[in-house]
């Protein structure tokens, strides 16, 4: 995995935090030695549409900043509607986590469309790991660590190293959430590792 | 190494050439350009009323001396189109360098025109930056170019350059002297007598940039294998690169003027030679134009849109790795007004009274999606006040629908104010909403005229907006809480019963600005499902697929209070438990 470009996908709901994992991921890879792009929309898909964020990672130069179809080494889904959508990015093999969180899109509550059905039993046919990463970040006490948590499971199937991790979300998040952030980064990681075994 | 987005990049580049003045009007996606320029040491920033008034002020400011920046989306180089057109006749004083920010694949604009044009059309040098170490790079350089050649210079990016953060080497600030300003009609007066000559001034530059483009260290020649020879920029580079590792590519880093010559010479040194570029025929048409015989790719290329490495592989009949199918039941996810968002309201009376809606650019764009359904058109920033007036002309004597003009605050700032002013004079009748929520939210709640915040938090202060509507002569003016719907349908029917031009300022704040949360709604047991309370298209509220009822989120909801309104069964009530803060 490290000569190639890697490419993360992380998607969700506006609002959900997927530009702070993003941010996170990109400044652990930075961290540990590899040159980085991550790419952000803004703007009006921000008012709760569907939002995705890209993290491209390499030894030998990132070239381009997105990703097409089949081209993702991991897709991060904050949320499973959103897992479903972007299914198609992921790379044959690929790592899929999705959060086992559900929100349901302004179409679906006026009642003019209808949610998928099972999304979460074809997800894990798709090989998902589901993870109930926001009871994971309230058990320790930091239920906003959602992202973090995720970003743990992540990093399980990532070489950088633990302190490249630690120490970037001690230089990042809020100075009074560091100990409970990488609390959550760690549970994210034995969640993963768990489901490993 | 940091990682700067190509925004943050830009206003490094303008930082470390001493530019000291900068002045935009926000736009996605060019709005964090300014804002970062103006969080930095020994510099003036501002937020102009619009894109035409920032490039005066930055011609104004360049003419004295110093170096400034000046930043806009595309369309915003529309609206600034005419101070540069000309000022590319005067030039410059100190360097002035403009960022024209350009959305292929619209994620957040109304069109996705290619700036370049503007470029050739003003004969303004551009250079497109591919990452954000080049955007850094080609700003700071820009000054050079732009004091070298007495002329002002485009930086052009798109939402890939521009929204993508990658390694960056910051450097140091070089503080550069003020060029005392001397007198010098000639130069600065354009008036026919002194215009005339200055052309012949900007055509002999034209032809030195030409030369210099030739061989300037902007433009780059990467020969791998010669049977497939691509020319492209920007970001366009990076798909390419990543989707034909082995192709030879000219990497235009300079996208006006073309080097004619450096570009003949690549295309004999290869066997085909492709043009690659987003939702534009801007590089075809010029490339062509040298006399190059451009090939076509086995497979067409997208013409409208953005490009990715997958869509450039494609066209050369390249297969898409294995992937999963999209499932075909996955709802769509459209962005919508929040919860809570004082314009919604607006949008349910305006609907409900069956108005045609002349709307205009901002979040309450969003009124124009179902279940609000309650825009007609949007073309422009400014346009919903004069296209209703155009409305009210044409429908005059016939029995009509009223018209309604809906504008945010920042709009009206922007260019809605000289529209009315148009309206007023030549006597138009008419109705025109002012959603005054206290910023320009879309962009990310910058200061306008009417909220009175600056830029770099300087003191200022709050236009008086019913003051200048009375000051118009406008006599029909009326303040209204959007929050309040029996005052907001009172307010919209004495409006349009009224011959002579309404205007309703709906005044409340944006609900991101300080985000007060009060206890949150929910319905009772005795729900009725009737349905009314989903179309206000409130993301708080759901209606059960099955039996109908409805059902409020209470982590959604902020507490507004605007559905209760509309449950005539009085099934909607607070939780108030009192004192919530979040």
């Amino acid at each position: 995995m490290t000569n190639a470009t890697i490419t993360v996908l992380l998607c969700g709901v506006g609002g959900q935090g997927t530009v702070l994992a993003a941010d996170l991921l990109a400044h652990a890879a930075l961290e540990a030695g590899y040159d980085v792009k991550v790419s952000e929309i803004h703007g009006m898909s921000q008012r709760g549409g569907a939002v995705t964020t890209i993290v491209r990672f390499g030894k030998d130069g990132v070239r381009s900043m997105v990703a097409d179809v089949g081209a993702a080494d991991a897709v991060v889904s904050f949320e499973t509607t959103e897992a479903l959508r972007n299914l198609p990015y992921l790379k044959e093999g690929g790592y899929l986590l999705v959060a086992d969180e559900t929100i349901k899109p302004l179409p679906v509550l006026t009642g003019r469309a209808s949610m998928p059905d099972k999304a979460v039993s074809r997800l894990k046919e798709a090989d998902a790991h589901v993870m109930p990463a926001g009871a994971i970040a309230a058990e320790v006490g930091s239920p906003k660590s959602v992202n973090v948590a995720l970003l743990g499971a992540l990093a399980t199937r990532l070489d950088f190293p633990q302190q490249a991790w630690e120490q970037t979300i001690a230089a990042r998040v809020p100075a009074k959430t560091i100990e409970k952030n990488i609390e959550a980064f760690r549970a994210g990681q034995a969640f993963a590792s768990r489901c490993e075994e | 190494m940091e990682l700067l987005s190509g925004n943050e990049a830009i206003a490094q580049g303008a930082w470390e050439a001493g530019a000291r003045i900068g002045a935009a009007y926000p736009g996605t996606p060019s709005t964090e350009t300014m804002e970062a320029f103006g969080a930095k040491e020994g510099v003036y920033a501002e937020w102009a009323v619009n894109e035409k008034v920032a490039v005066e002020v930055a011609v104004g400011a360049s003419a004295a001396g110093v170096r400034v920046l000046s930043t806009m989306k595309h369309v915003g180089v529309n609206v600034a189109a005419d101070p540069l057109f000309t000022a590319a006749y005067s030039g410059v004083g100190g360097g002035m360098v403009v960022l024209a920010a350009d959305d292929p694949g619209m994620y957040s604009s109304q069109n996705e025109q290619d700036s370049h044009w503007y470029a050739k059309a003003a004969a303004i040098p551009m250079l497109d930056p591919a990452d954000s170490a080049e955007a850094l790079a080609f700003t700071r350089e820009a000054y050079e170019v732009s004091e070298r050649f007495d002329v002002p210079v485009f930086i052009r990016s798109t939402v890939r350059v521009s929204h993508t953060r990658t390694p960056v080497e910051c450097g140091q600030r070089t503080e550069r002297d003020l060029a005392p300003f001397e007198s010098n009609p000639a130069k600065w007066v354009m008036m026919p007598a002194y215009a005339k000559p200055r052309r012949k001034v900007q055509l002999e530059r034209i032809d030195k940039l030409s030369e210099w483009v030739e061989t300037c260290p902007y433009n780059r020649v990467e020969m791998r294998d010669a049977s497939v020879g691509i020319v492209c920029a920007g970001a366009v580079y990076q798909h390419v690169r990543e989707a034909l590792p082995e192709a030879s590519v000219f990497k235009l880093g300079v996208t006006w003027p073309l080097p004619k010559q450096a570009l003949r010479d690549f295309a004999d040194a290869v066997e085909s030679l492709y043009v690659i570029e987003e939702a534009s025929t801007y590089l075809h048409d010029g490339v062509a134009a040298c006399g190059i015989c451009v090939a076509d790719t086995p497979v067409p290329l997208p013409r409208d849109g953005e490009l990715s490495p997958g869509l450039v592989a494609a066209a050369f009949g390249l297969e898409a790795p294995a992937h999963a199918e999209a499932p075909a039941d996955v709802p769509g996810r459209p962005p919508a007004l929040c919860a809570g968002c004082p314009h919604r309201l607006v949008f349910k009376e305006l609907a409900r009274m069956k108005a045609i809606v002349t709307g205009d650019i901002g979040c309450y764009t969003l009124g124009a999606l179902p279940p609000l359904l309650a825009m007609d058109t949007t073309i422009d920033m400014g346009a919903s006040v004069s296209m209703s007036h155009g409305f009210e002309l044409a429908l005059a004597g016939t029995d009509h629908r009223p018209v309604f003009a809906v504008i945010g605050d920042s709009t009206f700032g922007h260019s809605g104010l000289s529209s009315l002013v148009s309206t007023v004079y030549n006597r138009g009748g008419g109705n025109v909403c002012i959603l005054d929520n206290r910023t320009t939210a879309m962009t990310g709640r910058q200061g306008n005229p009417f909220n009175g915040e600056t830029l770099q938090g300087r003191p200022s202060r709050e236009l008086d907006l019913e003051g200048i509507l009375h000051a118009l002569g406008i006599e029909d003016v009326r303040a209204v809480d959007p929050n309040d719907a029996k005052a907001v349908r009172a307010a919209l029917k004495a409006a349009a019963a009224n011959e002579e031009l309404s205007v309703i300022v709906f005044r409340s704040p944006c609900v991101l600005i300080d985000r007060i949360r009060k206890a949150p709604y929910e319905v009772t047991a005795a729900c009725t499902a009737c349905g009314v309370c989903s179309t206000l298209g409130c993301p708080a509220i759901s209606k059960d697929p099955e039996l109908g009822v409805a059902f409020i989120d209470e982590g959604s909801c902020i507490g507004c209070g605007q559905c209760a309104q509309y449950c005539a069964f009085g099934c909607i009530v607070s939780t108030d438990k009192g004192g919530f803060d979040d």
